[in-house]
């Protein structure tokens, strides 16, 4: 029996955030931002000109942060000026959480502290959901909702339901939280979500690391979900600290045990083989056999959702001591500047190199059809990244197929589509 | 407030119509101008050239799913485009278009609609009229105060608008 004082972890934070001791789905509720996140694409260039027409000043440089790292770095005239704004803005409104091609907004915003369990975060990016992983309702606007954001520190929300998705048993070997994602996109649609929230559980969860769970969260928006929230625990805690961040009371920040859902959908992590998503949608997502042995010219391991420390370590498994196959291209852009640095230290960047990965600056880049490593009419594509929309990566006549790390650095040894398995159990006996 | 629209000509796409597709990357650090040049190419390349002032679009389930670049409502309202009737919208899309000044309607009904028929909308009453089959469809009904700023050209010049009121 559903109890209704019971409240879901998303109605707990949004009760908190419109200063109300509860709140239920449906309603809707004016809320206090505790953090904008915005970057140089749908930033300054977009609200710049609204605030001026409106005569106002952000309400709070201190709960701003910015992040160039779409345009990065410039490619030609148009790119340098839009950077060129967005570092002016900064200046001018005093933002001093400024972080000018470090890296991607969604890595780089839990790498530098920012994100606590209970938050209330607004971004000006769809994959603004990332932010779930740390325990924070974060979600995505466009520019003109961002404005008001910015204006006023306020934002109204329809309260969503919960769809929770809880999976059991331990991934196997070379399967990661990408796949999960795909199969949850293949399951549920692209509408799956319906703009609720979703809420990620289960044993399966206990054993992610955050670069994992980060996945989970920041591909909510592939199954139109507002939002992608996990409870945090111990894993958590520990990265917001080791970050530099405050945790906080964390462990308040769970929903009621007897709240009430809009669906539970269960799935198993054991038997799951990698997933890839044939083009133009994620949510044309079957299991890697389906595809295999189909050629590639480019391989691409990038974006928020798979170019993280974790996402290089996976592809460095499979490529060290490999070589790139002669019929394709491997780009890699490591989510930040800092996963660069980590991956430098730790050896995993010569495995890739070495192997012939051409190193990409770290921004949102190809994945976007924004700066380097686009591709031509006629070519096809593997990528770690989140969306494979007709057109996205460049030539509206190109392909595009999404995997994990792992299946991109398999294609990109045999190249063509591969299963990443044979090749790490073969690293493994040698 | 005026808040009834005609149908110039109907436009009908699929399920799952994007933000890329609307306003995609490749174009978006340029002006909105160069955008909208570019809007639904990729599926139809005659749109931007021939679609006027009034025009509505027609589209099944997930509409402008995918990025948060308003643009991508914004591009449509620039080509001319008053209303999106669709199965459903992608969330982040649902409110930008209201707040660029595009309707985002949301009916059941889309198969009764065709390309060459007349319709006509009553988005506070949520009727849509098919002048040319005679039906009286059904959309969700849209609250006045998003049907002002609708109104108004977007939440900016509405509050611009109301600000000036206020003072």
């Amino acid at each position: 029996m559903p109890n209704s004082a019971a409240q879901t972890l998303a109605e707990k934070i949004i009760a908190r955030a419109a200063g109300r001791s509860s709140v239920k789905a449906g309603e809707i509720v004016t809320c206090s931002v505790d953090l904008a996140m915005i970057h140089d694409s749908g930033g300054p260039r977009r609200v710049k000109p609204m605030l001026e027409r409106l005569g106002v000043q952000v309400w709070d440089p201190a709960k701003i942060v910015l992040v160039s790292d779409h345009y990065v770095p410039a490619f030609d005239a148009q790119s340098a000026a839009i950077l060129k704004l967005t570092r002016d803005w900064a200046r001018d409104q005093d933002i001093e959480k400024f972080y000018d091609q470090q890296g991607i907004c969604h890595v780089v915003l839990p790498e530098r502290g920012h994100l606590s369990p209970g938050m209330f975060v607004v971004g000006g990016d769809s994959h603004s959901p990332t932010g779930g992983a740390f325990g924070a309702y974060m979600f995505g606007v466009g520019a003109t909702d961002m404005a008001g954001v910015l204006a006023t520190g306020d934002t109204w929300i329809k309260v969503p339901q919960t769809i929770l998705l809880r999976w059991s048993g331990s991934l196997g070997e070379g399967v990661t939280a990408k796949d999960m994602m795909l199969k949850l996109c293949a399951t549920l649609g692209m509408d799956g979500g319906d703009y609720q929230a979703i809420e990620y559980s289960g044993s399966t969860l206990v054993g992610l690391s955050m670069q994992e769970r980060m996945t989970l969260s920041n591909m909510a928006a592939e199954l139109g979900a507002q939002t992608g929230l996990i409870a945090p625990d111990t894993v958590t805690a520990k990265a917001i600290a080791d970050a530099g961040g405050d945790p906080g009371n964390w462990q308040d920040w769970s929903g009621d045990e007897d709240a009430s859902y809009r669906a539970v959908h269960d799935f198993n992590a054991a038997d799951l083989p990698p997933q890839i998503a044939a083009p133009h949608s994620p949510a044309n997502a079957g299991s890697v056999e389906d595809v295999e042995k189909t050629t590639v010219d480019q391989c691409y391991i990038g974006a928020c959702t798979g170019a993280k420390l974790v996402d290089l370590h996976a592809a460095a498994r499979v490529l060290k001591g490999r070589k790139v196959a002669r019929n394709t291209r491997l780009m890699i852009a490591p989510a930040s500047t800092r996963t660069t640095t980590a991956a430098a230290a730790d050896g995993s960047l010569a495995a890739l190199t070495e192997a012939g990965a051409i190193l990409l600056p770290s921004g949102c880049g190809a994945c976007a059809g924004y700066g380097a490593g686009v591709l031509a009419e006629g070519e096809v594509c593997m990528a770690s990244t989140a969306r494979n929309f007709q057109g996205r990566m460049g030539s509206r006549e190109s392909l595009v197929y999404l995997g994990s790390p792992y299946s991109v650095a398999a294609t990109a040894v045999m190249g063509h589509i591969a299963d990443p398995r044979p090749l790490l159990a073969e690293g493994k006996s040698a | 407030m005026k808040t009834r629209l005609t149908a110039r000509r109907i436009w009908k796409y699929g399920d799952g119509v994007d933000t890329d597709l609307l306003a995609p990357g490749t174009y978006m650090k340029g002006s909105m101008e160069d955008l909208a040049v570019h809007c639904l190419e990729a599926i139809d390349p005659g749109f931007a050239g021939q679609v006027r002032d009034g025009d509505v679009l027609v589209a099944g389930k997930n509409f402008g799913i995918g990025s948060s670049r308003e643009q991508a409502a914004q591009v449509l309202r620039m080509l001319g485009v008053t209303a999106v009737i669709a199965r459903s919208f992608g969330g982040i899309f649902y409110r930008n278009a209201f707040n660029l000044g595009l309707y985002a309607l949301v009916s059941d009904d889309i198969d009764r609609i065709e390309k060459d028929h007349n319709i006509s909308v009553d988005p506070l009453a949520g009727r849509i009229t098919n002048e040319t089959t005679g039906e009286v469809l059904a959309c969700e009904k849209v609250p006045e105060h998003l049907a002002a700023i609708v109104s108004a050209g977007g939440l900016i010049p509405h509050l611009e608008k109301t600000l000036r009121k206020a003072l």
